[in-house]
């Protein structure tokens, strides 16, 4: 028990944070496009999201609180050290949550500055998340190459989520608004790529530790398959996004898809990097972890309400599934 | 005061909480007197009351949404400000409030996305159902979270090894001794904020003459809840006080300002608690009062503040207590008098409209204040006589604090103002423009009607 409870809360933890990043990256996504929408097709992106961005940011609440539950000697210190990028990554996600109402809400001559706060509050969200993947991966030093490889992260994700966001439109739009999402999704996959293959050079060496687990032999080799399996997905969604005929026949779902797999890989890479630490070179998961009792009395309730939840975010999904119409409260 | 960096922290997390707890406030409450509007229009049919649940309906998204994210900002604030007390008692906060997060705050959010947008995807039942299970989320969220906040007040089932909290009895934590009382204190606060919340907004239409009757039915239904309420929680405060003598007897001393243990203690109405010179100046003090309402006879022993080593700042727990009182006072004065009206199947005249309009906002000031009296009332503890509130902060600098901080009260008082500005402009619009749908030209109103 005591060494495996840390490890299914691990695994739990990582989950979370992965359809966070996949179910909050699409909606912050859409975000980012609104500038480049008019007026009314603002009103359907938004649209799109309306029924699941709050049960998509309750991922990253189950994400911090399994952190919290399980590792409390790593919550603190993790979360003390990220404590300029949290806070506006906070503020981010506050602005943007409001500015989804308000914009209606507050009369039709506010709806422009909604609109603006809208965006700018997925802007902040998603470039202090980067930042603080990237502070994370480096082992909290903030050192210079630290700050730099959180650079780059705090740019790649944001570009990663474009990409999310308009392949999301593609499932949900039609007409004149679903050939702009093809644009902005053929022209945000490039920086996607650049970025994901930067981060994947960049990450050996801003630290050691990594390094040293990534090109070492029976290692190496059994890592392999995680940059392969990316490239095909990604030279897969560059082709498929030219198939503009297919694309429209519904079948964008698969780029869906082929992003969600490179992201599990990427983390499943990141995974295998940092186990067995919880906070790099520092302390791991079982010098982190909380009393057994406490695990089990929790695990109780995770086994219980993680597929009740699973089963009704499929079902809200159900609902709420083919193309985006006006929202109106009925 | 000095500002160090541990002033600064708890400011922060004060400033926090404190704009978080103004919506689950009006959230929880407001869940299910929608649910009543709808079931009221699904079994009678009255336009009216599908005209009372288009306009609160809109509310509450607005409520929630900044309910929900003034939240995540708390539950990261737990880890940025207050490593130690994850460190040390993370074996119970961190269970409760994962709890919270699995059974109520993803069945609020999903089912929420249906309970707004859903009706016409899904079956008069099903968005009924889902209606009501919004509503059991709100009040299941404030069952974990006041479960945890009790414990910190009133900690049970527990021994400590090593410094840190290892718990012996699950039950006994969640069901430890203040729990009951702060939970059912609170749930009637959030009713009692919805209820002045609904009338004060009903009467500020009627005096615009905004609506019809729709906004008579939500005024009624308002002052009925409030008019019932409010004796009960004069009453329900009054055991929780006791509870409180019992368990944290310092904090009842501070309330009070009680300086001295004395035997037929009076109640200070006013004064100002000085701790310099241990004496409340100015006082105006109802002879016997305290000792009747704590220990109901009239000359029951009081324990004074001297007999603690550490005590709250008096003056604080002191006055939020009054505020809280008074405004307890003044609902029920209101909400029997608007009854009155009610009851005889009055129009209510200008002035009761006016009073209404003006106590729109009461519940905000009471949940407050009482939280105030809650959370100062226990310092110097964060977890009452076993962990020191100075021993589990962070230490940030300085600067970096003062500068998140001017950050935070400046976005909060600004979403604040938002947030009245809007209900103030669905306010003015009548019920009626909110309904019509499918409006196939694009008017004035199309932007507003349009998505969400
Ligand atoms: C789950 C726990 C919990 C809950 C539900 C609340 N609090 Fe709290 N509060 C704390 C846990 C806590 C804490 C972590 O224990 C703090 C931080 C430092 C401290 O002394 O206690 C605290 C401090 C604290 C302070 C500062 C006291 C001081 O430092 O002098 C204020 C003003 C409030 N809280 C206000 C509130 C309000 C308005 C709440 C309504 C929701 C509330 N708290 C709920
Ligand atoms: C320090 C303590 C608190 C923390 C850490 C906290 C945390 C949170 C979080 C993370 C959310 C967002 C959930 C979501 O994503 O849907 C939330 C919402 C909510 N909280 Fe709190 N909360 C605290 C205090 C309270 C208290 C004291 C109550 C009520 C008695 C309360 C009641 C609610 C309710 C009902 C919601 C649902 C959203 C809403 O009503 O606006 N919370 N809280
Ligand atoms: C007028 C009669 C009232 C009395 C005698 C009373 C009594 C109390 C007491 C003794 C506490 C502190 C408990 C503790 O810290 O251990 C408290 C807290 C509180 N009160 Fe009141 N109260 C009254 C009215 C109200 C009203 C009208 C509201 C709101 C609408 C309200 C909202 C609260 C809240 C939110 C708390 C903090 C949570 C808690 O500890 O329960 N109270 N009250």
């Amino acid at each position: 028990m005591e060494f495996w409870l840390p490890i299914i809360y691990v695994a739990i933890m990582g989950l979370a944070l992965l359809i966070y990043v996949v179910l909050d990256g699409y909606d912050l996504g859409v975000g980012l496009l609104l500038p480049a929408a008019d007026e009314w097709e603002k009103d359907i992106m938004i649209a799109s999201i309306g029924p699941f961005w709050d049960a998509n940011e309750t991922w990253i609440v189950l994400g911090v609180g399994v952190l919290l539950i399980a590792f409390p000697m790593a919550h603190g210190a993790i979360l003390t050290a990220l404590y300029i990028p949290v806070t506006l990554m906070l503020m981010g996600l506050i602005l943007r949550g409001v500015a989804f109402d308000l914009r209606v809400k507050a009369g039709d001559h506010r709806k422009q500055l909604w609109n603006r706060a809208f965006f700018l509050g997925s802007l902040v969200a998603a470039v202090s998340q980067g930042w603080m993947l990237g502070a994370y991966v480096t082992g909290l030093r903030g050192d210079l190459t630290s700050h730099l490889f959180a650079l780059l992260i705090g740019l790649t994700l944001p570009a990663f989520y474009l990409l999310l966001g308009s392949t999301w439109l593609l499932m949900k739009t039609e007409g004149a608004l679903f050939d702009k999402a093809l644009r902005w999704a053929r022209w945000s996959v490039l920086p996607t790529g650049l970025g994901l293959l930067a981060v994947s050079v960049a990450t050996p060496i801003a630290s050691g530790a990594i390094a040293a687990k990534w090109f070492t032999l029976p290692n190496f080799i059994g890592l392999l398959p995680i940059p392969v399996s990316c490239l095909v997905l990604y030279a897969g969604i560059v082709w498929l996004l030219r198939r503009d005929n297919w694309l429209r026949e519904g079948y964008s779902w698969v780029i869906f898809v082929a992003i969600v797999l490179i992201c599990l890989m990427a983390s499943l890479g990141l995974a295998y990097s940092i186990y067995p630490d919880i906070i790099i070179g520092e302390m791991t998961i079982w010098e982190a972890s909380a009393s057994v009792s406490s695990l089990l009395f929790t695990l109780v309730g995770i086994v219980i309400t993680l597929p009740a939840i699973l089963f009704y975010t499929i079902y809200v999904y159900r609902v709420f599934r083919g193309k985006a119409t006006e929202l109106s409260y009925d | 005061m000095e500002f160090d960096a541990f002033v600064l922290a708890r400011m922060q997390f004060a400033a926090n909480i404190t704009f978080h707890i103004l919506f689950p406030s009006i959230s929880i409450g407001l869940a299910w007197v929608l649910f009543y509007f709808r079931a009221r229009f699904t079994l009678s049919g009255d336009r009216a009351w599908e005209y009372a649940y288009y306009f609160w309906v809109k509310v509450f998204a607005l409520t929630f949404a900044m309910g929900v994210v003034s939240g995540i900002t708390m539950s990261f604030q737990f880890g940025t400000n207050w490593p130690g007390f994850m460190e040390r008692a993370g074996n119970v906060a961190g269970p409760l409030l994962g709890y919270e997060v699995l059974t109520a705050f993803f069945l609020e959010a999903s089912f929420l996305g249906i309970m707004l947008f859903g009706k016409d995807r899904v079956s008069n039942r099903m968005h009924l159902i889902a209606s009501f299970l919004v509503a059991f989320g709100t009040l299941l969220s404030a069952f974990w979270i006041l479960s945890l906040n009790s414990w910190m007040q009133t900690p049970s089932g527990f021994s400590m090894e090593n410094g840190r909290v290892m718990v012996d009895s699950w039950w006994a934590v969640i069901f430890n001794p203040s729990f009951p009382y702060r939970f059912i204190h609170m749930t009637l606060a959030s009713f009692l904020t919805t209820a002045f919340l609904i009338t004060g907004v009903s009467a500020w239409r009627r005096r615009k003459k905004v609506d019809g009757p729709a906004t008579w039915n939500v005024m009624k239904t308002g002052i009925v809840i409030a008019a019932v309420l409010a004796p009960v929680q004069i009453l329900v405060g009054d055991i929780h006080g006791l509870n409180t003598l019992e368990h944290q007897p310092a904090k009842i001393a501070a309330m009070e300002a009680i300086w001295e243990t004395e035997k037929g203690a009076s109640f200070t109405v006013f004064g100002l608690p000085d701790e310099e010179s241990r004496e409340t100046r100015f006082a105006l003090k109802i002879p016997y009062a305290a000792s009747w309402i704590l220990t109901h006879e009239l000359d029951g022993e009081v324990r004074g503040l001297s007999e603690f080593v550490d005590h709250p700042p008096v003056g604080w727990v002191f006055w939020s207590f009054r505020v809280m009182l008074a405004v307890g006072s003044l609902m029920l004065l209101v909400s029997w008098w608007a009854a009155w009206h009610v009851w005889r199947d009055r129009a209510p005249g200008p002035a009761l409209l006016w009073a209404l309009s003006w106590m729109t906002f009461s519940g905000w000031v009471a949940v407050v204040a009482g939280w105030y009296v809650t959370e100062i009332g226990r310092q110097p503890w964060v977890v009452d006589g076993v962990l020191r509130t100075a021993d589990v902060v962070a230490d940030h600098a300085s600067a970096t604090l003062t500068g998140t901080l001017l950050g935070y009260v400046a976005l909060y008082v600004f979403l604040l103002m938002a947030y009245i500005g809007a209900l103030r402009y669905l306010a003015s619009k009548p019920a009626a423009s909110l309904v019509i749908k499918q409006q196939p030209i694009v008017s004035q109103q199309q932007g507003t009607e349009g998505a969400h």
